[in-house]
């Protein structure tokens, strides 16, 4: 492919990306600005709940929320203000965790949800692209027939149920492994020995529900794309021609089924992350999932909406990573 | 139709499992018409029963049944379901087909914001409009809210079937012939998707089931209308697992594998059977 036309092709990317931000961002604005209720009203009868509250602090209260959160003047200059917070990352303080700033709480969880996806949706999506490969060439084998019966019964369970199985199995019937948490307790955060295998053990069980949904349906996927790939001609014309069969699946079958499962990879990315979610929530996590669940649970506006901010753009920009990169896998792909 | 069932009866191990699991589903939601509880009542029966012959699936720690709060749960997710997945078809065909068949620049703009719902994690937006709306949230917003962000993938596939219509030779006969494109797309286009649109209605109601349980179990829903989610829920606000009332978790989470499965199964036979290769090879013919 020749460099301009890779160059135009990035920039209408580029340009996608900004528009997913765009309307992403829209989406939260509406969502929180559209409706009949008052954010502010929400927060502040969820602190004055739990007990009594002098009526001036409350006052106080609710005219530095108003400004926190852009609350106050005209519709466009509300408007104005959200996107400003937004582009500097400025969600101001946590209610909950006063006076920790937003950001601060989300850039401690997003390390812990970026490696537990990036690992899990790799070994996932490799292992079920291999096997679905495999099975799609070789109809006959009776482990991958198997194999596609067990992914079809995975593949459309949501993760909260698997993920809760696999919290009754490892909690309740057989516990062996840790069900919550990110690493123990007890070991101070750093590059030592027992830290990392602490957070290696711990990411086992959220790790293993989202691979075992996600090894489903890559397997179904790419075992379909495979066995439309086998029956064209240029596939039996290289039998006949006696290239070597495991020559004939690595590039001239899993090459070519490999593009779409790419681009697969890119769509399912928000799905994914959807998952990732619950499942930090179900082992407690120390991740944007559980971190946005327990803002919910606090009444803590500005941490829900810089969570689902940053999510927003976290899968966005992974998914613009994913589409840069796929021509550069794949030259034979039409840039247009 | 009787007879495209009957073949897909003959034929297809996956449509006869999915049929299986869907027409039982269908049936245990069915009998809560049948129900002697109301479904909102709580303590009208002994709590913490096990399963025996009077209560099948023991009692909640509520004093529910089970077995009738089960099927009302069932009844209540399966029509949410049917609410999101008919709306959103209604969208995804309505992008879809004029995406589709006009081209240019409507096409690229109306994709440019379809591959944007595409991506979006829609969880978060979610949870975010439940934060907003809390107590006033109820299954009819959740469904309308779900049902304008779940339409994009399925209006994508939609598309290309619509783009290959546009050049067949039909498509300019109308159009010589003096149709609207309106009339063009519901009268000439449609009923060529409309095989497809039924696989999809199963995959979107997985889709929207699955994302109503995930909110339900987190308390982000009207946990007080009785849906597998919120039964989960109640569940896991009186630690049923711990307190060894399993038959509360075990029921609903059978329940709704079964949904999926059997859905997903439907959704796959009726994807083969449109694909004419995959058809030829399952009633036993050479591809």
């Amino acid at each position: 492919m020749r460099k301009g036309r890779y160059l135009v092709y990035a920039i209408r990317r580029l340009a996608q990306f900004v528009l997913v931000v765009f309307i992403g961002v829209n989406l939260a604005y509406v969502i929180t600005h559209a409706t009949p209720i008052d954010p502010v009203e929400q927060s502040i009868s969820a602190v004055t709940s739990f007990g009594n509250t002098a009526p001036a602090a409350i006052e106080e209260m609710r005219r530095s929320l108003r400004e926190l959160y852009g609350l106050s003047g005209s519709p466009v200059e509300q408007y104005l203000v959200f996107w400003k917070r937004i582009l500097r990352a400025d969600f101001g303080p946590s209610l909950s965790a006063f006076p920790t700033p937003v950001s601060a709480l989300v850039a401690r969880a997003l390390p812990w949800t970026a490696g537990l996806l990036t690992v899990s949706t790799i070994i996932a999506w490799g292992l079920g692209t291999l096997l679905g490969g495999l099975a799609g060439y070789d109809r006959t084998n009776r482990g991958l027939k198997l194999m596609g019966v067990v992914a079809m019964g995975l593949h459309p369970i949501p993760y909260y149920i698997l993920a809760l199985l696999l919290l009754i199995v490892f909690g309740f019937l057989w516990p062996v492994l840790p069900i919550s948490g990110g690493s123990a307790m007890n070991l101070p955060q750093g590059l030592s020995v027992d830290f990392v295998l602490s957070v290696a053990l711990h990411a086992i069980l959220p790790a293993l529900s989202l691979i075992l949904i996600g090894v489903g349906s890559w397997f179904l996927g790419m075992r379909a794309l495979v066995s439309n790939v086998v029956t064209e001609d240029y596939v039996v014309y290289a039998e006949l021609a006696g290239v070597r069969p495991w020559r004939i699946l690595s590039s001239y079958v899993m090459r070519n089924a490999l593009v779409p499962q790419v681009t697969g990879l890119a769509i399912s990315l928000g799905g994914i992350f959807n998952g990732a979610v619950i499942t930090e929530k179900v082992f407690g996590y120390p991740g944007l999932g559980s971190l946005l669940v327990d803002a919910v649970y606090a009444g803590d506006y500005g941490l829900v909406l810089g969570v689902t901010t940053v999510s927003i753009l976290g899968v966005s920009i992974a998914v613009l990573a994913i589409d840069l990169l796929y021509p550069l896998l794949d030259p034979r792909v039409k840039v247009r | 139709m009787a007879a495209i069932l009957r073949d897909l009866l003959r034929h297809n191990v996956e449509f006869r499992i999915g049929a299986v699991l869907v027409g039982a589903v269908l049936l245990l939601s069915v009998l809560a018409s049948f129900s002697p509880y109301p479904p909102l009542d709580v303590y009208v029966v002994p709590p913490d029963l096990p399963p025996s012959p009077s209560h099948w699936f023991g009692t909640t720690s509520r004093g529910q049944d089970v077995f009738w709060q089960l099927s009302f749960a069932l009844r209540n997710t399966l029509l949410f379901g049917c609410t999101v997945a008919l709306i959103s078809r209604l969208l995804a065909l309505a992008i879809g087909l004029l995406s589709g068949y006009s081209g240019g620049w409507i096409d690229r703009a109306l994709m440019s914001i379809n591959d944007t719902f595409i991506v979006i994690p829609l969880l978060p937006l979610l949870v975010l409009f439940y934060f907003v709306m809390r107590d006033r949230m109820s299954w009819l917003m959740l469904a309308l809210i779900m049902a304008c962000l779940g339409w994009a993938y399925d209006a994508r596939l939609i598309r290309s079937v619509a783009m290959s219509l546009k050049s067949r030779e039909f498509t300019e006969t109308s159009l010589f012939s003096g149709m609207s494109t309106r009339e063009i797309l519901v009268q000439e286009h449609l009923p060529y998707v409309l095989p497809i649109v039924f696989s999809t209605t199963m995959n979107n109601m997985v889709w929207s089931i699955g994302l109503e349980v995930t909110l339900a179990v987190l308390g982000f829903t009207d946990i007080n209308t009785p849906t597998i989610g919120s039964m989960i829920y109640w569940a896991n606000q009186h630690t049923a697992m711990v307190a060894g009332v399993w038959w509360w978790v075990a029921f609903p989470t059978v329940a709704v594998i079964m949904t999926f499965i059997g859905l997903f199964l439907l959704a796959v036979s009726m994807n083969d059977y449109i694909d004419p290769r995959s058809r030829l090879r399952s009633v036993g013919g050479t591809s």
